[in-house]
């Protein structure tokens, strides 16, 4: 299944973000979207979610118009991770990751046994069945962010679209998110993500989309597209290149 | 589900017995507990109770209407402000957030200024009520941006400003010696004048509004989140905030319409549900709803008891309710966060 923006022009209410996208995801590839503050990210993302209507072109979810599927089948097949925040309420973790099953009732419905089910099996594979009675508002910022992606994944969607999964978390917590995400690519989601930072691309995706004020600077294979030219000409700075002798693996540091 | 929810339904449901028991034993005319279940029980089997009649007449006629409509009253404040901090977001909004109070009161007022009689001015309350919101509803709908809900509220504190000056307006004009203590009564929030009769229009759209926002009591969970996290969980956030906002309304109208302005209810029951059994909307809407209707009804009792006249609820419930709220925020305000 494929989910595919064809010359897309983005934006909010008058303003245009950014025009003549074209971007596409498989089931199974990781892909990372990578750009300056304002570049667009953020807006590109939430169109291909079906949140913002797109101001020109057309978005396909498995060849039809997403614009045709209503909210609930959109989201049966798209979840999306918001970055992470307090919420209002103390929900506990458990009832966070039950609300991913609400495209799965009907109206009236409340959570079922098996929604239940899916949401400790769900807590159970990230690691924090433990936390499942705990308020959502009195855990760590990675914990957090674990949580969101149960509940992405409690929706039982093909594809995951995440912003900015590793903001403000720490390094440790950072390693477990990248870990994870490569994980749902290799059981067969199509995952897309912001980042900032071009490590984490590098660790997590196979494709890497770079945009920068609204355009598309390159897409493809990840190593092909994270080269010292393209992200200094991105990020408008000078880089350093570290490669491991024995993996052949790059990494960039700023400045 | 964390910590079990039965101690706090069990708190809410003996405060509102108690609560009820009071109500019907304290006053003027005293009743004594023997003779109220000796009234109750004889109403139940079909015999004549043993107990003077003017106890019946005091338990039947005179505190049992006024008793149902605090108890209604107090519930659909209470559902109504908890219904609306979830669409809201926002622990500090009340249910006259979208205008259905100062909607009501330029009704009422304008009702008693053009000396119309008691059911008139009540259903000119009624519609003052849902025509305010449908007002602020429909200027929220008409700008366009991102944030929705923040919009409404805005437009909410417009046109309640804007009613507020109207009904300063109408008492600026009124006759000072019978028209305008009747207003100031009024919008101080009162159930003295209540009869038999008064029940039947309060609890028909109490209930039915109430069963509505049980019904979504998941999807209000959801729609407790951001427009956008909940739209990407599949919950079209537009016609089910219309239902919210409707049903709500509904019921805060009723009961403005019934008794008047009655602040802090809306605003304190429900954070009180949420400490007692958690944030989930299927626990906290009936909890809200039985600690709404025995705050009340404390409340009304106070009312008509502590004094030789009568206290307008109003005033009481803000006596009670600021230091109450003032306790809140200083210790409890683990039930959702300071951020």
């Amino acid at each position: 299944m494929t989910l595919s923006g064809r010359d897309l022009t983005i934006g909010y209410g008058d303003r245009v973000v950014g025009t003549q996208l074209d971007i596409s995801l498989k089931s199974g590839e990781v892909l990372a979207l990578l750009g300056p503050n304002g570049g667009g990210k953020t807006t590109l993302l939430k169109t291909l979610l079906g949140l913002l209507p797109p101001k020109g072109g057309e978005i396909e979810l498995g060849g039809r118009p997403l614009a045709s599927f209503t909210s609930r089948e959109r989201a049966r097949r798209i979840a999306y991770v918001p970055q992470s925040h307090t919420a209002t309420f103390a929900f506990t973790v458990e009832t966070v990751v039950l609300m991913g099953r609400t495209a799965h009732g009907s109206l009236f419905s409340r959570p079922t046994a098996a929604d239940r089910a899916i949401a400790a099996r769900m807590l159970e594979r990230l690691g924090i069945a433990h936390l499942a009675d705990r308020p959502s508002t009195e855990i760590s910022g990675g914990e957090r962010q674990l949580t969101l992606l149960a509940r992405a994944l409690a929706q039982e969607p093909q594809f995951i679209v995440l912003d900015e999964p590793t903001a403000s978390l720490d390094f440790g917590n950072q390693g477990r998110v990248m870990h994870e995400i490569r994980a749902l690519g290799r059981s067969g989601h199509g995952v897309l993500f912001t980042t900032h930072d071009p490590n984490h691309a590098m660790r997590a995706a196979d494709r890497a989309f770079l945009l920068r004020q609204g355009m598309r600077i390159a897409d493809g294979e990840i190593r092909s597209v994270l080269t010292r030219m393209q992200l200094e000409e991105l990020y408008g700075t000078k880089l350093t290149v570290f490669q491991d002798r024995d993996s052949g693996e790059s990494a960039f540091l700023p400045g | 589900m964390a910590r079990s929810s039965v101690p706090g339904f069990l708190i809410s449901f003996l405060v509102l017995v108690a609560a009820l028991l009071l109500a019907f034993t304290v006053g003027r005319y005293p009743v004594g507990l023997g003779d109220l279940f000796a009234v109750l029980a004889a109403k139940l089997t079909g015999h004549a109770p043993n107990v003077p009649p003017a106890v019946e007449n005091v338990i039947w006629q005179v505190r049992g209407p006024r008793i149902v409509a605090a108890g209604l009253v107090g519930a659909a404040l209470a559902v109504a402000g908890t219904a609306f901090q979830g669409l809201f977001r926002n622990p500090l909004v009340s249910p006259d957030i979208l205008g259905a109070s100062s909607g009501a009161a330029l009704g009422a007022v304008l009702g008693i200024f053009i000396s119309l009689g008691v059911f008139a001015i009540q259903a000119m309350a009624f519609a003052g009520g849902l025509v305010a919101v449908a007002a602020v509803y429909a200027v929220g709908s008409a700008v366009r941006a991102r944030d929705p809900v923040l919009v409404l509220v805005l437009a909410g504190v417009v046109i309640g400003a804007l009613l507020g000056a109207g009904v300063g307006l109408i008492k600026y004009l009124a006759d000072p010696y019978n028209q305008l203590p009747a207003m100031t009564f009024w919008l101080l929030g009162s159930l003295a004048a209540i009869g038999p009769s008064d029940l039947i229009p309060l609890f028909g759209p109490v209930a039915i509004g109430t069963l509505v926002l049980f019904a979504l009591r998941w999807r209000m969970n959801v729609m407790s989140l951001p427009d956008e996290e909940a739209r990407a969980l599949g919950v079209p956030t537009g016609p089910l905030r219309i239902a919210i906002v409707a049903a709500a309304t509904l019921v805060t109208s009723a009961s403005v319409a019934t008794a008047g302005i009655i602040g802090w209810v809306g605003l304190v029951v429900p954070h009180i549900a949420r400490t007692l059994v958690g944030p989930d909307f299927g626990r906290l809407i009936p909890a809200a709803a039985l600690i709404g209707g025995g705050f009340l009804l404390l409340i009304d009792t106070l009312a008509r008891t502590a004094a030789a006249v009568e206290i307008p609820l109003g005033i009481l419930t803000a006596l009670v309710g600021t230091p109450f709220f003032i306790w809140l925020l200083t210790s409890v305000a683990k039930s959702w966060s300071t951020e």
